[in-house]
């Protein structure tokens, strides 16, 4: 069954070159003014690039791309319910300065 | 409980009995999401009040030995997932070498976080122990810098307090696999405690570029 799938080693190292590809990139990143062009890109581009690394990790090392649907109904939950906290809660306190 | 072999008696199938266990990892890791979620949720409302504070509060923290540490971090993600893997193939002696190394990567991942928490005691940048941010601060100034602070060492401290757990786990997974306890059939404490290691990565992933990496232009 999809549970027992097998990952080879050569995936978890790519993983990891990646993972590590995308850590420079993000430290790189931070040190070039990107708000000049669009203002709060810079904090944009670093949570792009970690939710990315996130996504390899859950996928990859977590196996989640080969578990079962339900698993992945649990995974997909967890971030909805976060999101649902940082945009509410977010969305109060940017709407209350108007008078 | 009845039990045939590894086979527990309300479970049909080993295959099923793994699913569960990871299931239940999973819903106990979104538990996890959420609990580290109230303090990015605080995080994010500060540092949108605050943000040219914290973007000075956070070019004082140490930034070579953040981008050490998480490489460190993911380097010990990826001999975790080596582990996983050695378990299930069976090969005992490289499951116990992988999952030493685990141990030592989070050890000097620890390590480091104590060299720099020292920094920032050194620096007087230690909420409510003579805090002072700059010379010559503003009185709003030192406050602010404060409240990045107080994040940086609660957001840090609960991801460093969930390696110190992590790190008590792997130990009992070596003694374990030692005594030749996991075999291809039978890996679900490596495989749990696998996702709790790689979910701790996670949180790092992201503490790092919103901790370490604001307006470093």
């Amino acid at each position: 069954m999809s549970e027992h799938h097998i990952v080879s080693p050569k995936i978890y190292i790519a993983i990891f070159f990646a993972l590590m590809v995308c850590t420079l990139l993000t430290v790189y990143a931070a040190t070039v003014d990107l708000n000049q062009y669009f203002s709060g890109l810079n904090i944009i581009v670093a949570l792009v690039i970690a939710t990315f690394k996130a996504s390899l990790v859950v996928l990859f090392f977590m196996h989640g791309k080969y578990s079962p649907k339900r698993t992945q109904l649990v995974i997909i939950c967890s971030v909805f319910w976060l999101a649902i906290m940082l945009f509410m809660t977010m969305s109060d306190y940017v709407t209350r300065l108007w008078s | 409980m009845h039990r045939t072999g590894e086979l527990f008696g309300q479970f049909e199938t080993m295959d099923q009995q793994r699913e569960s266990a990871s299931l239940g990892m999973w819903v106990f890791l979104s538990t996890e999401v959420l609990f580290f979620g109230g303090m990015f949720m605080t995080y994010t409302l500060n540092r949108s009040t605050y943000p040219d504070v914290f973007g000075e509060a956070s070019r004082s923290i140490n930034l070579p030995l953040g981008a050490v540490n998480t490489i460190v971090l993911i380097a010990s993600s990826l001999t975790m997932a080596m582990s996983v893997w050695a378990s299930q193939v069976g090969k005992k002696q490289l499951l116990t070498i992988f999952l030493i190394l685990t141990l030592i990567l989070g050890s000097v991942f620890l390590g480091i976080k104590g060299i720099e928490y020292h920094e920032k005691f050194v620096e007087h940048h230690v909420p409510g122990l003579n805090f002072s941010f700059e010379p010559g601060a503003s009185v709003a100034t030192n406050a602010h810098a404060q409240l990045f602070f107080s994040l940086y060492f609660a957001m840090t401290g609960l991801h460093a307090l969930h390696m110190i757990v992590g790190a008590g786990l792997l130990i009992w997974l070596i003694k374990q696999s030692l005594k030749g306890r996991f075999t291809p059939e039978y890996s679900t404490p490596v495989d749990l405690i696998g996702l709790y290691w790689h979910f701790v990565d996670i949180v790092w992933i992201f503490l790092f570029p919103l901790l370490y990496l604001i307006d470093r232009h």
